[in-house]
């Protein structure tokens, strides 16, 4: 099985390919938290989760509420 | 408080009954942030959003309090040093918090955390014609905030020194300068450290104050913030009220007619 090399929050990981990013957010555990996604500094929507399949070297923030100024 | 009940911000057709922001970092723990919010009486509060992962954070308490609290929720995109950054993370920000308010941060400089004003205004531009509410963190920059309001900013946000200073209003020239030239809602937005400052602010009629760090890192943070909210509304009272013209000489307040002992000619 293939296998690509992401970038979760500047930290290596490693999924098969062809996994897409709803698979990945549950394969990371986020799957019941509050967050929300950039690849490569690009805005992914909530609705397109199922649908975007990530590449090898694709850098993903996932983010969450913290307290601000 | 009666000449300030129908008193209100109106920042992009919303209307505020506090101009009091607060912003929801550096508390020692939630229940003081939620404590402090309470006393500040503030409709609006800041907030962020930063890298997390599955095993830490407890974001969902966090969220969880400014929810309850029921004020309106305005995040930023402190941090980002570049206008690409500043839109990618307002657009994540806006699904989080299914809001499309946003306070516009693009850092220029690491030491004094002062805004990119070239990378502000194009971040400004493209969110405005996004469908953003953009309240932008801006220098003090008269034409700057010009191009920001030309951009379709209906409210700016000034800073008055840098970021977690407390060093009060820096430039009151540039400040007094903004307000007589530009005819939007303007707050003050980072560096106050004292009540007695954001009264000044208010006094000179800016239309809002937005602070953090003085408010937390308060030995009693909702005592600190009772103490801002009431500087605040009493530099507003002052600004409707009108000041006095100051002038170099001295001048009786009690009358001098009628004044004894005086005798002419003694």
């Amino acid at each position: 099985m293939n296998e690509i090399t992401l970038s979760l929050n500047d930290e290596t990981a490693h999924l098969p390919a062809d996994t897409t990013l709803a698979d990945a957010l549950q394969a990371w555990h986020y799957a019941d938290r509050r967050v929300a996604v950039a690849i490569n500094g690009e805005f992914v929507p909530r609705s397109a989760y199922a649908e975007r399949v990530l590449d090898d070297r694709d850098r993903i923030d996932v983010v969450a509420p913290v307290g601000g100024g | 408080m009666d000449a300030l009940h129908d008193d209100t911000l109106t920042l992009y057709g919303e209307t505020f009954s506090s101009r009091f922001l607060l912003g929801t970092a550096l508390y020692t723990s939630p229940a003081v942030m939620e404590a402090s919010i309470q006393a500040a009486g503030c409709d609006m509060v800041t907030l962020g959003l930063r890298r997390q992962n599955p095993a830490e954070g407890d974001g969902d308490a966090f969220w969880q309090i400014l929810r309850d609290s029921g004020c309106r929720l305005l995040p930023n995109t402190a941090g980002c040093r570049s206008a690409r950054e500043a839109i990618t993370l307002a657009q994540m920000s806006r699904e989080m918090f299914d809001t499309p308010w946003i306070k516009v941060e693009v850092i220029g400089d690491d030491y004094n955390l002062q805004p990119d004003p070239f990378g502000l205004l194009e971040a400004c531009r493209t969110l405005i014609d996004d469908g953003f509410k953009v309240l932008p963190y801006c220098t003090d920059d008269l034409v700057l905030c010009q191009r920001l309001r030309e951009a379709g900013c209906q409210a700016l946000m000034p800073w008055g020194a840098p970021i977690g200073t407390g060093r009060g209003l820096m430039n009151r020239y540039a400040l007094e300068t903004l307000r007589e030239r530009l005819d939007v809602p303007l707050i003050i937005d980072a560096g106050l450290g004292a009540p007695s400052q954001a009264a000044e602010a208010m006094e000179m009629g800016f239309d809002g104050v937005l602070l953090n760090t003085a408010v937390a890192k308060a030995h009693r943070p909702p005592l600190m913030a009772e103490a801002f909210a009431e500087a605040i509304t009493a530099g507003r009272k002052a600004h409707l009220a009108g000041l006095m013209q100051q002038r170099q000489t001295a001048s009786p307040s009690t009358p001098t007619l009628g004044q004894p002992f005086w005798h002419s000619g003694g």
